[in-house]
């Protein structure tokens, strides 16, 4: 069974309706609570950076099989500048902006399996997963 | 959506409960009101609850930084109180661990770590009687 939902992100509040939708999907799947905030928090993080760094983009959120285990999957994409390096951009404190630098990072350690796609000048696409 | 986060005195203090997901310019302007009515009401103590929030993430924890921060330079304390344990699991996995931010279980003992901080505070101050600030008085 897949569902596919997908929203924009084209301004700050957003952020917070995805927030809110995969705090949905997230319960559809029957993930615990822990997971949930962790999947939530993870997703604001790369939202944000889709926004701010990206210029705009979507979330796309869907409910997957992964390995016999209902998941969560989201696709977080923007059409950005990409990113030029991303073996630095996925180290603790690194920014380019005026951030923490944990965005990228910290949304890595939150989830189960975190893929991330990148190129100067067409855009970024991360997929964030979190299963049962 | 809300447009503001209520700001309540009581005495010296200052009281604030965050119920709703705050999308980031709320969450600027909070750090903006509240500074603002530091200095206004003279706070010496500052209580944010935050039991309605179902998460915080680094640009919300980066806020209660700021504000833990701009708060001790104004000369008022401030607790951070009722986090969710699910929450608290995450923003240290995310790699926030609020350092140099006093946080308490609930309101009742924010409440009181708030009142010993502040009348040692003050015990500490001999001339704190008659503390007529004469820059301070001008301002109003």
């Amino acid at each position: 069974m897949t569902t596919t939902q997908t929203f924009p992100l084209k301004q700050e509040t957003d952020i917070v309706v995805v927030r809110q939708q995969v705090r949905k999907a997230a319960e559809q799947a029957r993930l615990g609570l822990v997971s949930q905030t962790k999947i939530v928090t993870a997703a604001s993080e790369i939202a944000r950076n889709a926004l701010i760094y990206g210029g705009g983009g979507e979330c796309r959120i869907e409910q997957q099989m992964r390995d016999g285990r209902t998941a969560v999957c989201l696709i977080i994409s923007d059409q950005g500048p990409g990113i030029e390096d991303l073996d630095k951009a996925m180290v603790d404190g690194y920014t380019s902006g005026n951030g923490l630098g944990l965005g990228l990072s910290g949304a890595r350690r939150l989830v189960d399996d975190f893929v991330i796609r990148s190129e100067p000048g067409n855009g970024t696409v991360v997929e964030l997963w979190k299963w049962r | 959506m809300v447009d503001r986060i209520p700001i309540l005195k009581m005495g010296q203090y200052l009281l604030l409960s965050i119920q709703v997901d705050m999308h980031d310019q709320l969450a600027i302007d909070l750090q903006e009101d509240l500074t603002e009515q530091i200095v206004r009401h003279k706070a010496k103590g500052v209580l944010i609850d935050i039991s309605s929030l179902e998460i915080v993430d680094s640009f919300i924890g980066r806020m209660l930084a700021h504000i833990a921060n701009v708060s001790r330079i104004l000369d008022a304390k401030v607790i951070v109180v009722g986090m969710q344990p699910a929450v608290a699991i995450t923003l240290v996995e995310l790699g926030l661990s609020l350092e140099g931010i006093a946080t308490a279980l609930n309101v009742e003992k924010g409440m009181r770590w708030l009142e010993r901080t502040v009348d040692r505070d003050m015990s500490l101050e001999p001339e704190s009687d008659d503390d007529t600030d004469i820059s301070a008085e001008a301002g109003n």
